[in-house]
């Protein structure tokens, strides 16, 4: 970084006169920028995955008196229809939806890993099986397929965990297998192919600082799809049970007392979901531009 | 000619398409550990003997191991018969068939809506790259990119429902009203909502992919040399960049149709609109299992025209593209 920036520098005294603006450098690198994000979304994610644990389940128990309260200082959330502070089961909620969301994302994109390897690596019959399989998960609609396969294991959590797990990986697969690809065709790769090196250890040596940044972009980018499908299954009703108060149960339970002018059981469970999808999306999208070797050095 | 084979050609793929989809989805629903004849029951189960279940069994044919279910299916799915739905006392083409008539009005709307609208919003911010009104919509863009559009839906029906109570609460019509009794405007009230929602949520991936496009075309040296010619910004615009930004808007949008019915699922349950997307939901729920399988084989075909529309779009659009490698 310091090379370039002592380099442009002379330059850019020379370029006013030439482009009649300056440019002036931003205060910190795009890279320190990136990072930057990348700490803070962490420690925000981190707060609520805290927060659920230091707050306790003291507020989820029922208090008859404080039913139905807006949200005040004391509640920032305010209270459901049995006094239970909507804070305290937003954060409980936000955490079982994250665990749920995060554990499928990661056997779903090492599923994805896996096949993309392997379709890309034998080619031939495997790769026209394995994309096939692909393209066929592309030819329904992604939560006709999650119903479906949530009915067939018997709902509950196992229901959403499998059909969380057997709907994402294929986005991610295709990545992976075009990018093994693409390094399978690279001339140095040709090049200790013809000098006798085996494919295990090409695959050893040169595939993971190729293919691992891709799929670690793609795992955290994977965890928002994961977690809006798992609120959504959950709030269809054929995901968790209702005394499990996940992110969409709590939200499809809300649905009764929105015509009260309750708003607040649906607006604000709601809006942590969504700063907390928005998180991972943040922090994906950073990491991609700090791995990325077209962004990394701007 | 070329359109025959174009045209044969795809119908052979859906052909294979579905008899590969019922093949999965048959087996994947005869694992299910839920027992059809307990789902449907429910709470009545101490009342019913075994007797009765093996009645009931048997009226259904699910005495017969799975195989044999699955010949008979495919046979009577041969002749266009997709089974009986118990969620909905009628046969499964016809429940199928009357939900998707209510479904399609909600997914036209918002089809049509969020892309023309998408479609705008993504030049607009496109051509003027870096300015205010880009920066916000890109900012919109990608907030509703992670919204989940259920909750959109709960935030429009407390607004506007009950806040504002300038819209109906729930439903395609008013309750307790016969069908032919209700007049056109009170549809379109019921559909206000649930269009609304699917829109709002369908605009943001059709603004950002025009948008990226838009900023290719005018990052272009056809552009640059459009420009230096003397050519204005609005020509630009108009001769240049719309032409190439439709086309992959169009298939874009014709590609969507998946991820319109998933939208269509959730923004039914959140109305209460009695479409596809609820009668997707009831067959899940109560174990319905032909309605399901009827569902899964509709969607499938749903999604497949959108493409292959998309295909033909472009083979007529596009000059640049011929039949023949299509």
């Amino acid at each position: 970084m310091e090379l370039t920036d002592s380099l442009s520098t002379p330059a850019a005294i020379n370029q006013p006169v030439a482009h009649g603006r300056v440019r002036r450098a931003p205060l910190i690198s795009r890279r320190s920028q990136a990072l930057l994000t990348i700490v803070l979304c962490l420690i925000l994610i981190a707060a609520v995955l805290a927060g659920a644990w230091l707050i306790g389940d003291a507020g989820l128990k029922t208090s008859l008196g404080e039913r139905n309260l807006a949200p005040h200082w004391q509640h920032p959330f305010g209270t459901d229809w049995l006094g239970r502070d909507m804070l305290t089961r937003t954060l409980h909620g936000l955490t079982l939806s994250m665990r749920l969301g995060l554990a499928a994302a990661a056997v779903s994109a090492l599923i994805a890993a896996v096949l993309g390897t392997l379709s890309a690596t034998f080619g031939g019959k495997v790769d026209l099986v394995i994309t096939w399989t692909i393209d066929l998960f592309y030819s329904l609609p992604h939560l006709v397929v999650m119903i479906l396969i949530a009915f067939v294991v018997g709902g509950g959590v196992n229901g959403v965990m499998v059909s969380l797990v057997l709907t994402h990986w294929a986005g991610l697969a295709r990545v992976i297998r075009a990018e093994v690809l693409q390094v399978r065709q690279s001339d140095y790769v040709q090049l200790s192919l013809r000098m006798g090196r085996t494919p295990w250890w090409i695959a050893h040596h040169h595939l993971p600082s190729h293919v691992l940044p891709q799929f670690l972009v793609g795992l955290i980018l994977l965890f928002p799809h994961a977690i809006l499908h798992e609120a959504g299954l959950s709030f269809i009703g054929i995901g968790l049970s209702p005394n499990t108060p996940a992110i969409g149960i709590i939200l499809a339970e809300s649905m009764r007392y929105l015509s009260a002018g309750y708003w607040w059981l649906a607006v604000m469970p709601g809006l942590a979901l969504l700063t907390m999808v928005k998180l991972f999306d943040i922090l994906g999208g950073q990491v991609r531009d700090l791995i990325d070797p077209r962004t990394a050095q701007e | 000619m070329r359109w025959i084979v174009f045209l044969a050609r795809k119908l052979a793929r859906l052909i294979v398409l579905l008899a590969a989809v019922s093949v999965i989805a048959f087996t994947l629903v005869s694992l299910s550990p839920i027992d059809p004849i307990d789902a449907y029951i429910g709470a009545d189960m101490l009342s019913i003997g075994l007797e009765q279940r093996a009645q009931i069994a048997a009226r259904w044919g699910l005495d017969q191991p799975a195989p044999v279910r699955f010949l008979n299916w495919l046979e009577q799915l041969a002749q266009g018969n997709l089974g009986f739905s118990r969620v909905y006392n009628q046969p499964v083409s016809q429940a199928i068939g009357y939900r998707f008539a209510t479904s399609l009005a909600l997914m036209g709307v918002a089809w049509t809506v969020s892309g023309l609208l998408g479609f705008m919003l993504g030049v607009v911010a496109g051509a003027a790259e870096g300015s205010w009104f880009d920066q916000a919509i890109r900012l919109y863009a990608y907030t509703l990119a992670s919204t989940p559009l259920f909750w959109m839906g709960l935030l429009l029906l407390t607004v506007f429902a009950v806040w504002l109570k300038m819209a109906p609460f729930c439903c395609a019509a008013p309750v307790g009203m016969l069908p032919e009794d209700v007049t056109l405007w009170q549809r379109l009230q019921h559909l206000a909502l649930p269009a609304a929602t699917l829109s709002i949520i369908g605009i943001a991936n059709m603004a950002l992919h025009t948008r990226q496009k838009m900023l290719d075309v005018m990052h272009s040296d056809y552009v640059l040399m459009a420009r230096a010619m003397g050519e204005s910004p609005w020509g630009v615009i108009r001769q240049h960049a719309l032409r190439n930004v439709a086309l992959p808007a169009v298939t874009l949008q014709f590609a969507s149709l998946g991820e319109l019915f998933g939208g269509a699922v959730l923004a039914e349950q959140v109305f209460s609109y009695p479409g596809l997307g609820q009668a997707t939901i009831l067959a899940g729920l109560q174990g319905d299992v032909p309605l399901l399988l009827g569902i899964v084989l509709f969607s499938t075909v749903f999604v497949f025209s959108g493409n292959t529309l998309a295909d033909l779009i472009y083979q007529i659009v596009d000059p640049r593209i011929r039949l023949a490698e299509g």
